[in-house]
């Protein structure tokens, strides 16, 4: 049982994965590592230790990842852009406070091309519509500060339209809620000022209900096992709408902390499993949400 | 990672998973000079099977298959036969895909594509689901592929509610079936579908959803579904006007800036400098299209055309419960005004869910002006000192809280058995968290629904109970069920002029205004506003609070107290910059920053960093500043404040208030000290 945030083990844990490229788990996941660059820089810069990292390295791979026609950006070098990956890369430039490397007009209209008619958001060309989607281009256009190049009005209405009777939101309309596109959609109405459009009694009772009374972790619908990541996406969720007071903060803090790997460092999704970049990084996130003490 | 044990690995399982690496690695690079130089031979093609059955999350894969479909349809002679066995081949390399990783959101989306090419059967689609709900009943990518086929076939509603039938009754923790079906079913009953009218059909949905939640109190998937069922029930879809200021009946006792002399001032005194006073109207739910067409105002008071609406609400949103115009009136002409409003005069009004307002409800007031007294009070509030206790008679308060409510719904008999007979369901439940917390609900609900003022109150207590058993019961919740019982209470206090009375005070300080006392009560939530409308001044010190949402629809308010809550920033009084009138605010001994996460900063009407404000002479001279205190800045400077109190706040010092003074210029007493000079 652990009772403080080990920060120099995860610091260390995310140094050595970035090292490790030829692992298997590192090169069956090759196609997301724009994702994981983010995930790891972000938990070094929450722990203070940005400065760990070579900078011109890391935005200069950032660089090689962007389509010379398309204008987004793939997950590796030589993949397909996605709006995925243009967000994330967006995020590390800011990060590293070098968005003025960046050709704006050309990366925010890659992604305005994305909106469809009825509001929503492709992930790239070929079409997948998903709520999340809307979440990366908002969320991306605001930080390159050209929300104007989208229809943020039609935007709103297809994010409303995914709005369930149990207050929450899908990823599509019709389909179930779940923590993550809950997140998704509240930070796109949060963005754009529209969060009159939340029933925030009605959701706020579903996300402090993700709560798991013997570990005290979130889990992301009824039902559904606990998991690290959750404490960020119903967290946050929870703050935006104004309803955090209803869920129990130390009982996070400490299923968070008992996902530590004490030896290797990292944080997992549960005490029991594997630890990844991902989960350490959610897991980090959450705790600063947290105002935790224990770091 | 989800399913990978913790576990240190032994040096044979690194040299294998070394080998798989390289092995991937090698497969990787040659897919992607195929992808690169646009290579769709049968060879290479047959390579990104491999990838993909080793990696289904390999994105690029599943566009270069798709680029490559497209090319050998493009070469072949559109032969139906050919067409066809492509395209099966591609569902064979999903539905393998899919064995590996059913979540994978890049097969389920090639599927989709695949199909939408239009030459498939999809006869086989819903087996192929029906497999995978075996696998995974909560398998949210399977249930929304099922979406996109049932769209496709154009299977009915019926059809599909009847698969959520099964699925259910096969086991009933199965939330995706419950939110499958209140999806169908809210569809249907909107429809007014044969055999699905509400009356009927809602309460065999009330038995069906028992069997979930009295199996096993403790299984989630049941209690969302009931909470819609009794949304249902209670929500009449027709928006219906709640109460308004002034109320139908009241008289109003209007004067200048000086305030009346002497004479003890009823309820309904209002001064104002301005020379109008407000008319506010509170719909039971959030409605558009308030306007001088659709409430017309019929009165002899001089100076009123066209009156402009406003909706009390974020700044993007058209719609809001609340609704304010001002009527004008001159002081120096005394005389008693009769004003006469008709809500829905013309068709226009509309809640956000699309229904219309429906007959057009009339209420009449009298507006006295009296003459004007130049002695004006300027002195300083005070919270403890000059309170006397309020003695009047009842019917004038009476008139203020009686909500004169139309019941447009002829079928309020079904929905009033519906609830009692949930009532005794829930009683037998009582020993169980979801027991106790759909019991309070059931009679607050029925509180709602009973007009007769004998029968009220009783079962307040009963309520009020349950909540303080469950923050026993499921600590974890804790503050979830004091925020409710604080609702519970406030509806109590204002159910009757006889419990409301109690808290009601009449302060010297201000020529007898009467002052609502809620203070030392524990409230951590607002509530019952729509019957507190003619309050101008409210103590609410020494309670829980961390937000003023709710206040925004006191316009007469000029006096606020809320010091000793738990307010932990400006942000969370975004709603008082709708409370022109408010002269008075004392948030002294908060929290104000204390915290460094902000929980109310996006629901404020403020913009974020990125969006376009236009700053004042203040914001220009103080750029830092601004950025400091940009929550206190934006509330504070959209206020006419003669007296503030900051004091006992972790942002309290010499640099705020000397920032306060610059965004207040027309601020008399700060802290208790007077100002200027």
């Amino acid at each position: 049982m652990a009772d403080k945030l080990e920060a120099d083990k995860h610091v260390r844990y995310i140094l050595m994965a970035e090292k490790k490229k030829e692992s298997f788990e590192s090169v069956v996941m090759d196609h997301l590592r724009m994702n994981g660059a983010y995930w790891g820089l972000t938990t070094l810069d929450l722990l203070d230790k940005l400065g760990s990292v070579s900078q011109d390295e890391v935005v200069s791979w950032v660089m090689t990842c962007q389509h010379e026609s398309a204008g987004g950006f793939a997950g590796n070098t030589g993949h397909d852009p996605h709006v995925i990956y243009t967000l994330s890369a967006v995020q590390i430039l800011a990060l590293f406070d070098k968005l003025s490397i960046l050709d704006v007009q050309k990366v925010s209209s890659y992604i305005a091309g994305l909106q469809n008619e009825d509001g929503s958001f492709s992930g790239d060309i070929w079409g997948e519509v998903d709520t999340r989607f809307s979440y990366i281009a908002i969320c991306c256009l605001s930080i390159l500060k050209c929300l104007d190049k989208i229809n943020v009005e039609k935007a709103v209405d297809y994010i409303v339209s995914c709005k369930n009777l149990d207050g929450g939101f899908g990823c599509t309309p019709g389909a179930e809620s779940h923590a993550g596109q809950i997140f998704c959609c509240v930070g796109a109405l949060a963005i754009t000022g529209n969060l009159h459009h939340v029933d925030k009694d009605l959701l706020g009772w579903w996300l402090c209900e993700r709560q798991d009374y013997e570990s005290g972790g979130l889990n992301g619908r009824p039902e559904k096992l606990p998991d690290v990541c959750y404490s960020w996406w119903v967290l946050s969720s929870l703050i935006m709408i104004d309803r955090v007071h209803w869920i129990e903060n130390g009982k996070i803090v400490k299923f968070i902390l008992d996902c530590q790997d004490m030896d290797n460092g990292g944080i997992s999704d549960n005490p029991k499993d594997a630890v990844d970049i991902f989960h350490t990084y959610f897991g980090v996130a959450g705790l600063s949400l947290l105002e935790s003490k224990n770091n | 990672m989800h399913g990978r044990p913790r576990k240190a690995s032994k040096p044979e399982e690194e040299a294998a998973s070394a080998a798989k690496a390289v092995k991937l690695r090698s497969l990787q690079s040659q897919f992607m000079t195929n992808h690169h130089d646009k290579i769709y031979t049968n060879e290479a093609i047959e390579l990104s099977t491999k990838l993909l059955e080793i990696n289904p999350e390999a994105y690029t894969a599943w566009n270069y298959r798709k680029l490559a479909v497209e090319d050998c349809l493009s070469r072949i002679e559109s032969d139906p036969n050919l067409v066809n066995s492509i395209l099966d081949e591609e569902l064979r390399v999903v539905e393998s895909a899919l064995r590996q990783n059913f979540k994978s959101y890049g097969a389920w989306h090639h599927r989709k594509w695949v199909l939408s090419k239009g030459h498939s059967s999809i006869g086989d689609e819903l087996k192929l689901l029906d497999k995978f709900q075996r696998l995974d009943s909560r398998n949210f990518h399977a249930w929304n592929y099922r979406r996109f086929v049932v769209e496709l076939t154009n299977r009915s509603e019926q059809d599909e509610l009847h698969y959520t039938d099964d699925m259910i009754n096969n086991n009933f923790s199965n939330y995706s079936a419950w939110h499958n079906r209140s999806v169908l079913l809210s569809s249907l009953l909107a429809q007014n579908a044969d055999g699905f009218m509400p009356n009927e059909r809602i309460p065999d949905e009330y038995d069906l959803v028992h069997s979930a939640i009295f199996t096993d109190p403790d299984d989630q998937s049941g209690w969302f579904y009931h909470l819609w069922l009794l949304d249902q029930t209670l929500n009449v879809e027709t928006p219906l006007l709640t109460s308004s200021w002034p109320s139908h009946g009241s008289t109003v006792s209007l004067s200048g800036a000086g305030c009346l002399n002497g004479s003890s001032s009823k309820f309904t005194t209002f001064c104002s400098e301005s020379g109008s006073f407000p008319l506010i109207l509170y719909f039971d739910q959030a409605v558009g299209g308030v306007s001088s067409s659709t409430v017309t105002t019929d009165s002899e008071l001089k100076g009123n055309g066209d009156l402009v609406w406003e909706p009390i609400s974020y700044k993007n949103s058209q719609v809001s419960c609340v609704w304010v115009t001002h009527l004008k009136y001159v002081s120096s002409d005394p005389c008693e005004y009769k004003v006469k409003i008709r809500v829905g005069n013309s068709p226009g009004i509309v809640s956000s869910r699309g229904h219309n307002f429906s007959a057009p409800y009339e209420f009449v007031f009298t507006a006295h002006v009296h003459d004007t007294v130049k002695d004006s009070q300027e002195g300083i509030v005070s919270w403890t000192d000059g309170f006397d206790i309020w003695d009047a008679k009842s019917k004038d308060l009476n008139s203020l809280i009686t909500l004169d409510q139309l019941e447009a719904e002829i079928d309020f008999k079904w929905r009033q058995e519906a609830i009692d007979s949930e009532v005794e369901c829930f009683g037998i439940l009582s020993d169980s968290k979801i027991g106790k917390l759909t019991l309070a609900r059931l009679l607050m609900a029925r509180e709602a629904m009973v007009s007769d003022d004998a029968v009220k109150g009783v079962r307040y207590e009963e309520i009020l109970q349950l909540y303080n058993d469950l923050m026993a019961l499921d600590s974890s919740h804790y503050q979830y069920y004091k925020d409710e019982h604080s609702v519970a209470f406030l509806h109590k206090v204002t159910s009757s002029s006889e419990s409301l009375s109690r808290h009601l005070f009449r302060y010297r300080g201000m020529n007898n205004l009467v002052c609502l006392r809620l203070n030392n009560l524990s409230l951590s939530r607002i509530a019952s506003v729509e019957k507190l409308l003619f309050v101008q001044m409210l103590d609410l010190s020494h309670n829980e609070l961390h937000s003023t949402e709710g206040l925004e629809a006191m316009q007469l308010l000029s006096c606020l107290n809320l010091s000793h809550n738990r307010i932990r920033s400006f942000s969370a009084l975004d709603s008082l910059r709708h409370v022109k009138q408010l002269k008075v605010l004392d948030v002294s001994h908060n929290h104000i920053g204390k915290h460094s996460v902000d929980t109310t900063r996006y629901l404020c009407s403020s913009p974020l960093s990125n969006s376009e404000w236009s700053p004042d002479d203040v914001g220009r001279q103080n750029p830092g500043l601004v950025t400091k205190y940009w929550d206190a800045y934006f509330v504070l400077r959209d206020l006419n404040l003669k007296q503030l109190d900051i004091a006992g706040n972790e942002i309290s010092g010499n640099e705020f208030s000397s920032f306060v003074l610059q965004i207040v210029p027309k601020l008399v007493w700060l802290d208790g000290q007077k100002l200027g000079n």
